[in-house]
Parts: C-alpha cells; sequence; structure tokens
C-alpha cells in the first residue's frame, strides 16, 4: 500500500492542525581526501505554528509523511540521496499521535485505518534503500518517539525535555512499532520501564541524556549546535567512518534472551498489577505484545499491533483518558471555570499563616517558595512558634541537600519565613491563611483576632477541609474577605486546591485566590460553601459505605477489595490509616451532621480511636497482612455480609447519588469538576475519567439518578445507533 | 610597614600567536538569505564551539577572555556579546568576555586589544571574533550623527555613506579606473573559485542550521556571495548606485552580508604548555585616521606605521590580506606601494568582494586565511592583514610566519592548519 491509499480516510479529518513535513537537500561534508558521502535528504516536521502548538500526527499528517517519504525513497533507489534524516521544529520532533482524532473514531474499521496508516508510513522510513536517521531534537512522545525507533539510526539533544511511550498510561499500545523495536534496541528490562513503569509513574518521561544512557539514541549532542553536530556524525555513519555501538541491544533468537524476555514481561505484569490493579486493559496488552513479539519478525508483529490498537482505541477506558488527560487536566485546569478576571486579582506581598502545626509549616514553605514573598507563622507560644520555623528550615535545608535548589535560594527561602506570637505581624500582610485546630468556634476566635490587627484589604482564608466557611465568616467585620483555600495532603505534592466560595465572598478576593493558586503552581478549583466542598466528600462517601459493609458483617478482605475493579490508587482501609483514623472520623461527622445517614459514623471506628488502633490492616513478622485479633475484639459486626460485587456495587450507586446531589446543589460548574478534582486531589486513575465517566460506564448514573454525568461520546463510545 | 621595593616584578612582553580560526559560511543579508532567520549570536556561538572542538587540548576553563565585535550592538548583537557569546556557547561562568566596535575592524581591534592584553601578561588565552548580520542590521540603523558633523564640517555627510568615499577615492587617484577595479573584481572571484576547488576555504567554515517558514531545517556549509564565473562583461553594465555615471558597482564592492569569525590567541608559553598549534607569531599592529570622505586610504597610513613599529618595510611583506570594500581601496593601496594589481602576494584565496563582508567579522577571516597561505608557502616570513575602517581609519597587522626557516619565536610548534573539524568527539558520541 502507499500512503495515498489513506487518502479517503485522512478526509475524514478536514479540520486536523497538519504537520508538515518539509524536505532539504543537504551535501554531505566529505572525510579529508574522501569522495563525499553525497546528499542527504532532511525532513523537517513542522506545523507552523510557534512552541505553544506542540506538532501531532494526524491522519493527513501521515499521509503527507508517507506520500513525502515515498518519494525520497524513489529518489534513492535513483542513487539521488544517500542518507534521510527526520528532525522537528523547535523544542519538538513529534508530540505524539493527535489524540483528539484518535479519540473521535466512531468505528473499529477507522482506528484500524489509523493504526495501519502508521504502520505503513514507518515501514516505508524503515526500509528507503539508504539509512534513515532520527534527529531527535526535543520531545518525542508516542507515535513521536516511534518514527526514531523506526529509523535506522537516532542523535537525541542534551537539552532535550520529554521522551516517552506514554500510551499504556493513555490506554493505547506504542503499536507502530515502538512494543517491538524498543526491547531489541535496549533490552527487554529497560523496554518496560519505559513503556510501563514510565507511564504508570505519573507519566514520567526520559531527558535526551537519560534516553541516550539506556541506548534510545546512538549519539548526544548539545543544543547550541545539535543539527549541525547530528549531520555531521551521520555523514561519517554513512561513509562507513563510523559504526554505532548498541551496548543495550538484544538478539531475541539468543537462547539467553528468552529468560531474559519472559522475567522482564512478569516483572512489568507484577508493577502494572500494584499500580492499577488490572483495572484497565492497555497496560497488560503492551505486555502481552511484548510477550508475543519476541518470536515474531516485524511485519507479523506489525499485524497484531494493529488490531490491539484498533481494539483499545474503541474502549471506554481510552476514550475517559482522553477526556481526562486533554479535556481537564490540559485545558480545564488552565481556565477555572466560574474564576472571576484576572484582572481583579490582588498583589500579594506578605503571607501570614495562623498555627504553626505541620500543615502551616507545609503552607509556609509553599508560600516562601513559589510567592517568594515574606511569610510569618504566629502560634499560641514561642517555644511552638520556634518549632514550627524549625520544620520550614528544616524542609528547605533538606531540598538544599538534595540540590534540588542553591544555597542561595535556601537563604532566601530560609530569611522569608519568620516566626511570631503576637497576630501584630500581620498588620501589612495582604493574605492571612489559619491552619489551627477543626472547630468553628476555634477558627472564628482566630478571624476575629485577625479583623482587629490586619489592614482593611487583606485577605483572610481558612484551610478547613469540613467546616462551614460561611459560618466562619457570619461575625466578621468584613466577611467579603473570607475565602476557603483547601490544600491537599502532602501540599508540596499533590495540585488541587480547592477555592471555596462563600455567599459573601468578594468577587476580587476570589480573582485573588485563583492567581494566588497559579501562581503556587496549584491548579484551583471553584467550589460552593458546602460541607467536606468536593474531593473529601467523595472520599468519604467511599469510605463510609465500605466501613458499613464492613460492620455489617462482611469479611474484612472482601469488603477491602471490593473496589479493585475501579483501580483506585489505594484500598480503602489503607486510605482510611494514611488519612488517620480520628482525622477522618471528624470529617464524617461534621458530613453526618450536615447530610445524616448518607455518610454513617461507625460505633466500631470509635472503639478502635478509643484504643489508639492507627489502621485496619497491620503487617505480621512473616510478612502476611491481616487484622489482628486485638484490633477485631475491639469491635462488633452485624449479620448481614455482602459478596465483594455487592460492595463494588454499592458504592457505585452511592457515588452517582452524592455527585447526583452534588451538582444538584451546585457545589461546582459540572461534572467534569468533580473529575478534575479526583484526578488531581485523590490520585484517581484518568481511565476512570477522573469518576463520572466511569459511572456512566457501569450504569450506577442510570441506575441512581435515571440519567448520565456526561452525555455519550465526551469520554465514551459514541451514542448507540 | 613600609614597602620597601619589593614590589610586583616588572613585566616583560611576552609573544603572541594566532593558534586557529575559523568562521560561518558567509550569507547574503536579506529574507532570501542562508542566515535570515538566524540570531546573530548564533553565528558566534557556533564559531566557538567549533574552535574548542578543533583544539581539544585547550580546557574551556583556561579562556581568559572572550572579546567579540559586531558593529551594531542591539538586538541580537547587544548585551555585551562576548559575554553572552560566552554563556551561550557553554564556556564556564568563570570566562569573562566584552564587545567591541571599530566598525569594519571590529574583529581586528577584539584581536589587538586582547594581544596587547596577552603581552601584558594579563592573559594567557583569549577567543577573539566579530560578527555582524547586516540582515538584522543594516548599516547605520540605530545611529544618531551628531548634527556638528554637518554644522562646523567636521565630516562631509557623503562619507557617512561608504559607496561615496570609494567614489571619492576614484577621484583623487585617476589612474584608477572602473575598468582596473572591474578587471580586480573579477579576479577576486576567480581566486576565490580557485581557493574553493583546491579544498582551501572548506576546512576553515562552520556549518550553520537554519530554519525558515514553511521550508523546514538546512544545514549551510558554504559561502552564499561568491558568484564564479563573474567576466568583466558582467561587470560592465551595472548600475553604480552612488553616482550617476560612477565608477563603483555591486560588482567591484563587498556586498551586505551575515557572518561570523572568531580565533584563538596565547601567549607562546601557553600554547607551548598546553600543546596548541602556532599558525602565526604577531609582529606588530597599528590603526591610523585619515579623512573620513576617503576611508579606503586609511590601510596605507596603518601599513607604514605597522611597519615602522616592526622595524620592516614593504620589501619584508611576502603575503598581503587586504579586506576587499571596495576594489579601488585596495588598488590605492597597491598603487600607493608599488605593487602590480596581479601581484600573487596579495589575497590569494580572492576577497571579499567575492565572499563578502559582514563588517564587524572580517578582520579574523583575514587572519585565517593568511595562517593557512603561511603553511603552504613556508618561503614567506612575513604577512600582512589590513582593512579600511569607516569614518576614516585604516589597521593592520603583521604577522610571522612559524613555518619559515628563520622563524624568531622561541616556543611553541609551528602549528598544522587542520584540513577538517578536528575527528575527536568531545560529547559523547558514540555509545
Amino acid at each position: 500500500m502507499s500512503a495515498a491509499d489513506f487518502t479517503g480516510f485522512a478526509s475524514l479529518f478536514p479540520n486536523e492542525t497538519v504537520t508538515h513535513s518539509y524536505v532539504q537537500d543537504i551535501p554531505l561534508p566529505a572525510a579529508p581526501g574522501a569522495e563525499s558521502p553525497g546528499t542527504f535528504a532532511l525532513v523537517t516536521l513542522d506545523n507552523g505554528l510557534d512552541h505553544g502548538k506542540p506538532t501531532t500526527l494526524g491522519p493527513n499528517t501521515l499521509v503527507e509523511l508517507g506520500t513525502v517519504l515515498e518519494g525520497l525513497r524513489d529518489r534513492a533507489a535513483r542513487g539521488e540521496i544517500t542518507g534521510v534524516g527526520v528532525t522537528g521544529k523547535p523544542y519538538y520532533l513529534v508530540a505524539g499521535a493527535d489524540l483528539s482524532a484518535v479519540k473521535s473514531l466512531e468505528e473499529r474499521e477507522h482506528g484500524l485505518h489509523m493504526a495501519q496508516l502508521g504502520h505503513d508510513v514507518y515501514a516505508t522510513l524503515a526500509n528507503l534503500g539508504v539509512p534513515s536517521f532520527a534527529f531527535i531534537n526535543g520531545t518525542a512522545l508516542g507515535g513521536g518517539l516511534e518514527i526514531a525507533l523506526q529509523s535506522t539510526y537516532r542523535t537525541v539533544s542534551t537539552g532535550a525535555g520529554a521522551l516517552a511511550l506514554p500510551e499504556a498510561l493513555l490506554g493505547l499500545v506504542p503499536g507502530w512499532g515502538g512494543v517491538y523495536l524498543l526491547p531489541r534496541l535496549v533490552g527487554p528490562e529497560n523496554a518496560v520501564k519505559v513503556m510501563i513503569e514510565n507511564p504508570l509513574s505519573n507519566n514520567r518521561t526520559l531527558s535526551g541524556p537519560q534516553a541516550f544512557d539506556l541506548g534510545i539514541a546512538d549519539a548526544l549532542f548539545e543544543p547550541a549546535d545539535f543539527l549541525e553536530q547530528s549531520l555531521a556524525w551521520a555523514a561519517k555513519v554513512i561513509s562507513g567512518e563510523l559504526v554505532p555501538e548498541r551496548a543495550n541491544a538484544v538478539d531475541p533468537s539468543h537462547p539467553d534472551t528468552a529468560g531474559r524476555w519472559a522475567a522482564a514481561v512478569a516483572a512489568g505484569r507484577k508493577f502494572v498489577e500494584s499500580k492499577t490493579s488490572n483495572a484497565a486493559p492497555a497496560p497488560g496488552k503492551v505486555l502481552d505484545l511484548m510477550e508475543a513479539n519476541r518470536t515474531m519478525n516485524q511485519s507479523e508483529s506489525a499485524a497484531v499491533e494493529c488490531e490491539t490498537l484498533a481494539g483499545l482505541m474503541q474502549t471506554d477506558e481510552f476514550r475517559a483518558t482522553v477526556y481526562a488527560f486533554l479535556d481537564l487536566v490540559q485545558k480545564r485546569s488552565k481556565r477555572p471555570a466560574g474564576a472571576p478576571d484576572r484582572k481583579l486579582a490582588r498583589p500579594i506581598t506578605k503571607v501570614g499563616v495562623v498555627g504553626a502545626g505541620l500543615m502551616a509549616g507545609q503552607l509556609a514553605l509553599l508560600f516562601a517558595r513559589q510567592l517568594k514573598v515574606p511569610v510569618v507563622l504566629t502560634d499560641i507560644d514561642q517555644a511552638r512558634v520556634d518549632k514550627g520555623v524549625g520544620y520550614v528550615h528544616g524542609e528547605v535545608d533538606k531540598l538544599l541537600a538534595k540540590k534540588r535548589i542553591s544555597a542561595d535560594a535556601a537563604n532566601r527561602t530560609k530569611a522569608l519565613v519568620s516566626g511570631s506570637v503576637s497576630k501584630a505581624a500581620f498588620t501589612d500582610a495582604d493574605f492571612v491563611i489559619e491552619a489551627v485546630f477543626e472547630e468553628l468556634s476555634v477558627k472564628k476566635q482566630v478571624f476575629a483576632e485577625l479583623e482587629a490587627v490586619v489592614s482593611a484589604d487583606c485577605i483572610l482564608a481558612t484551610n478547613t477541609s469540613s467546616l462551614s466557611v460561611t459560618a466562619m465568616a457570619e461575625d466578621l467585620q468584613h466577611p467579603e474577605r473570607l475565602v476557603g483555600f483547601h490544600f491537599f495532603n502532602p501540599v508540596a505534592v499533590m495540585p488541587l486546591l480547592e477555592i471555596v466560595r462563600a455567599p459573601r465572598t468578594d468577587v476580587a478576593v476570589l480573582a485573588t485566590a485563583f492567581e494566588l493558586a497559579k501562581t503556587l503552581k496549584k491548579t484551583g478549583v471553584l467550589v460552593k460553601d458546602a460541607a467536606a466542598f468536593v474531593v473529601n466528600r467523595i472520599l468519604l462517601r467511599l469510605m463510609g459505605e465500605v466501613t458499613a459493609a464492613f460492620d455489617e458483617g462482611t469479611p474484612a478482605d472482601a469488603a477491602d477489595s471490593a473496589l479493585k475493579p475501579m483501580g483506585l490508587p489505594m484500598s480503602p482501609f489503607t486510605l482510611l490509616a494514611m488519612v488517620g483514623l480520628p482525622v477522618a472520623q471528624h470529617v464524617q461527622e461534621s458530613l453526618n451532621t450536615a447530610f445524616g445517614d448518607r455518610f454513617p459514623v461507625s460505633a466500631n471506628l470509635h472503639k478502635l480511636i478509643d484504643n489508639g488502633v492507627k489502621g485496619l490492616w497491620e503487617t505480621g513478622p512473616d510478612g502476611s497482612v491481616a487484622i489482628p485479633d486485638s484490633t477485631l475484639s475491639l469491635m462488633s459486626f452485624g449479620t448481614s455480609p455482602s459478596t465483594a460485587g455487592q460492595v463494588l456495587r454499592r458504592t457505585q450507586d452511592a457515588l452517582a447519588e452524592e455527585i447526583g446531589l452534588m451538582l444538584d446543589e451546585g457545589v461546582v460548574a459540572g461534572p467534569e469538576d468533580i473529575d478534575l478534582c479526583m484526578i488531581l486531589g485523590a490520585g484517581w486513575p484518568m481511565f476512570l475519567g477522573g469518576i463520572t465517566p466511569y459511572l456512566d460506564r457501569v450504569g450506577a448514573s442510570e441506575r441512581v439518578n435515571g440519567k448520565r454525568f456526561l452525555p455519550p461520546g465526551v469520554a465514551s463510545g459514541p451514542a448507540a445507533g | 610597614m613600609s614597602h620597601t621595593g619589593s614590589g610586583a616584578p616588572r613585566r616583560t612582553v611576552r609573544d603572541v600567536v594566532f593558534v586557529d580560526g575559523l568562521r560561518t559560511p558567509f550569507g547574503r543579508a536579506g529574507e532570501k538569505g542562508i542566515h535570515a532567520g538566524t540570531r546573530a549570536d548564533d553565528l558566534i556561538v557556533k564559531c566557538i564551539r567549533e574552535l574548542l572542538r578543533r583544539n581539544p587540548s585547550l580546557p574551556p576553563e583556561r579562556v581568559d577572555e572572550v572579546a567579540i565585535a559586531a558593529t551594531t550592538q542591539t538586538g541580537d548583537q547587544g548585551l555585551t556579546l562576548g559575554r553572552t557569546a560566552a554563556l551561550l556557547a557553554g564556556l564556564p561562568r568563570t570566562v569573562p568576555g566584552f564587545a567591541v566596535d571599530r566598525m569594519c575592524a571590529g574583529a581586528m581591534t577584539a584581536v589587538t586589544s586582547t594581544a596587547g592584553g596577552i603581552g601584558f601578561g594579563a592573559y594567557d588565552v583569549v577567543i577573539a571574533g566579530g560578527v555582524e548580520h547586516m540582515g538584522n542590521h543594516p548599516m547605520g540603523s540605530g545611529a544618531d550623527p551628531n548634527p556638528r558633523f554637518m554644522s562646523e564640517r567636521l565630516v562631509d555627510p557623503a562619507a557617512l555613506n561608504m559607496g561615496n568615499t570609494a567614489e571619492n577615492l576614484h577621484d583623487r587617484f585617476p589612474a584608477i579606473t572602473k575598468q582596473r577595479s572591474d578587471a580586480y573584481a573579477v579576479a577576486s572571484q576567480d581566486k576565490l573559485a580557485a581557493a574553493y576547488r583546491e579544498g582551501r576555504i572548506l576546512p576553515d567554515l562552520v556549518p550553520v542550521a537554519g530554519r525558515k517558514p514553511g521550508q523546514g531545517w538546512t544545514v549551510h556549509s558554504v559561502d552564499e556571495p561568491p558568484r564564479p564565473g563573474t567576466t568583466i562583461s558582467d561587470l560592465a553594465g551595472l548600475r553604480t548606485p552612488f553616482r550617476a555615471h560612477g565608477r563603483v558597482t555591486a560588482g567591484n564592492s563587498a556586498g551586505l552580508n551575515d557572518g561570523a569569525t572568531a580565533a584563538v590567541l596565547a601567549s607562546g608559553e601557553a600554547a607551548a604548555e598546553l600543546g596548541l598549534p602556532v599558525k602565526m607569531r604577531l609582529v606588530s599592529y597599528a590603526y591610523a585616521g585619515v579623512e573620513p570622505e576617503v576611508m579606503g586610504i586609511g590601510p596605507v597610513p596603518a601599513t607604514e606605521k605597522a611597519l615602522q613599529n616592526a622595524g620592516l618595510t614593504i620589501g619584508d611583506i611576502g603575503l598581503f590580506e587586504i579586506n576587499e570594500a571596495f576594489a579601488v581601496q585596495v588598488l590605492s593601496f597597491l598603487d600607493h606601494f608599488g605593487i602590480a594589481d596581479d601581484d600573487p602576494r596579495v589575497n590569494r584565496y580572492g576577497g571579499a568582494i567575492a565572499v563578502g563582508h559582514p563588517l564587524a567579522s572580517s578582520g579574523v577571516r583575514l587572519m585565517t586565511q593568511l595562517a593557512r597561505q603561511f603553511e603552504e608557502d613556508p618561503s614567506v616570513r612575513y604577512g600582512i592583514t589590513a582593512m579600511c575602517v569607516g569614518l576614516g581609519m585604516g589597521g593592520t597587522v603583521i604577522w610571522e610566519n612559524p613555518h619559515h626557516a628563520d622563524y624568531s619565536g622561541g616556543t611553541g610548534t609551528a602549528g598544522t592548519a587542520t584540513t577538517a573539524p578536528a575527528a575527536v568527539q568531545t560529547e559523547g558520541a558514540t555509545a
């Protein structure tokens, strides 16, 4: 076939931002006294837009690239060129397949066409009749990195940012030859690292030097003259002056390889199980392909890759991931729904933190590092203040020791953070946030004291996780200055910030809060003042269901493993222990007060807390995990056990009910914000789409609310018929 | 506490040697030129990096100064080029740098002023060069000549236009006809074409990548301005843009160009210590002022002064690399010293009329070419590089050939010009 055979298919995508393939002929430099190595054809992939708009591979792009490469193949046959190179516009080789195009493929056959088109084009690249070179000048993701893998040789820039095969995370497989070529090039262990471990570890990517060390690239050059040096290197390879060695490459037919290959796949499967509970199909498919292709030739593997891709493209897990990844994390998080005009935001030149405990310390560190303004901690006595400031200084020293910051930056950050036993230190602060005990009267007292000292414009913020911001504002002289600013633990890591608007919160205060979130490198989501806001309300509803099932007599293992098909980052009981039983119980009580029996307060948990039990599961000396008898003896259980399947369904329904109510109450602008919060605040997987696409998928939304959260096609397949 | 005569030791003047020089391919200024879309500072950075690659025995931290010239020091030629170029080239942050301006003699001045520092003992090793992106910075752009030049008749306003000064030179020396200028220009093209054929130019060029909208990346490794095969009759009909029925045309002048050059200089001791090649030894240099209206005559007094400083006569000079801003300006120099228009000692590889003249960069091009000619011709002991400078100046540097039997330099080894970029890979090239 030729790329032109796919023109009809490509015409289904009239709105694609096409990445063009521009060709330039370059005479290669000759070695001293030697014949010229001939003419080199360099293909530049360029969508003509600035570097804010990554180049991607859509159907029209691939047809153009394929047609160009076929022309070069013909020129090579005529002896006009001796080598072909592919590089990209500044900062990108290619950022991968055009996901919005792929997501819109409504029929399996179209997915198959897309997969075959890529293979057709890449096969041309791999069989030009002359050596092909990828000059990896920048980001090379997915199909972008596969262009490089399909080339005969690769150079990479030390300045290249993100190199990765993220397909396993996105719900696909590196099925344009990556899954076949990579283990052969860098060894099966490294291939599993790149195709499985990195994508499933917060979508980790490789730098240019890391890719070179793994053996993905044959040569490494600095950005200042990357292309010139790459071309000079290519000339030497073409003339035979230089033969790259590939220390990590393996021959799959070698007798020793089979064992390594199988072990690497097995290790990969274990990793997938630990990260996803095998709740998503794609990572397992990557390993299936790799396992099978050891004894295949490349075209046999290509056929299986195409079928696998076509199948995965039709899965709701893939569509939910693209929704989560593109629509939410990349787009919606940057333009928060309901955020006021940023021009209304006021500058923040000094920050106050009330309280000097662990949370206060984390907040002070974040403000000092990101905002780079003076931060004052206060507490009731000097010892507490000293401890709080000491904590921040200690954390700065740790960052310095890990070389995450320079000595000067460490000095600056430490100097910014000071402490005081008097709130008078806040007189010139623009923003004061409290992180004191979760008790309404305490918080009201703090804010009353603050209003006595702070300036008229000073914004007051609460980091409460479950109390009413409205109630806190009630007795303030200026209730319009109070806003909820709810961080997630650990503050330095979790990207979500729930920005809580109370009924009287001023629009300029809100605008400032959103600008502040951006400066702190957090994603602000606007939420209405309702008990526990979004993330904690959903997490506690979930934990409440599982705890209730356990209390009713469901075996602990059945209860706690019931949600495995959702692939959440940790089981409910593990989460409970991590949050801390007393904290969880405290929030649950608030929610029970606010919403009643939907949030039952477990008498068993009370007993455990009273007896200082820190969690249910304990690891025994032999490594086995169980709930100790000493814990069980404190608890009493009912006689109506559920199966794991029943617990799962009950939890799905509870979540659908709760989210339906939250949307009715107007807690957030829409289900998209619920999903964004769960992804960024609780680390819920993208293949669930956050949560509402999953609830739609399993029918819970229809069962409980009689309707879906999202229309068909947004995060799922198109409407049937 | 009193100082009783045990102060700093008296300085002795040290030998200054030219270790290596190279340049980017020169381009035609303007949107269609090869360097359109490429930054001036990036051009000089390519040169510095290639110098370090070609001289792997030079530890980058041993570079004591980076002096880079540009005539228009704004935009991509602003921000103290020597320092920014050093940082962008990846030199250690401990290496300082500065920017130089003497219009066309910028790179020459970067060399001579740092050479002075080497001779005095302030530096062991320096990088000196120049860049002019005349596409990004048209000649005179942003300049604001003092009105006193005109009101007090300090300088004829016409002297601010170099083409006019060339016509003025034809007026002053009626024996230099348009025909002689055109013949000289054709010879320049022929000599450059021959030098290209004989492999004398490419070894000292560093390739430069360029990218234009809708065309993709390419890599430029040859000069764009040359017009090999130009004939006298091709030139005869060209316009004389500076004066009706004048003599100065685009054919017998250097063009408007983009390009950069750079060189490594060292003390004789440092070159020996570091195992750096010695391609030339600095003998003397001089700058001189002339009437701005005939700035092209500048090299004459500059050369006389430099010869006098060196205790040499024009007869001692075996090779001349004179910048060809205009044919008339070279011919006036040759006439003054009684040298024939086609003397084989003069501009053996052709000159700026053929290869181009990115103002502040050209001085080091002359030196790089003289160094290669020294190696090719050990019978020559002394050579000069000379150029005229806007607003009425000239600059001349006299060099000694270390390959000559009577070479006076005591230290270092006579260098062999590299015939290709060094084979040593400085960045992890092979897995």
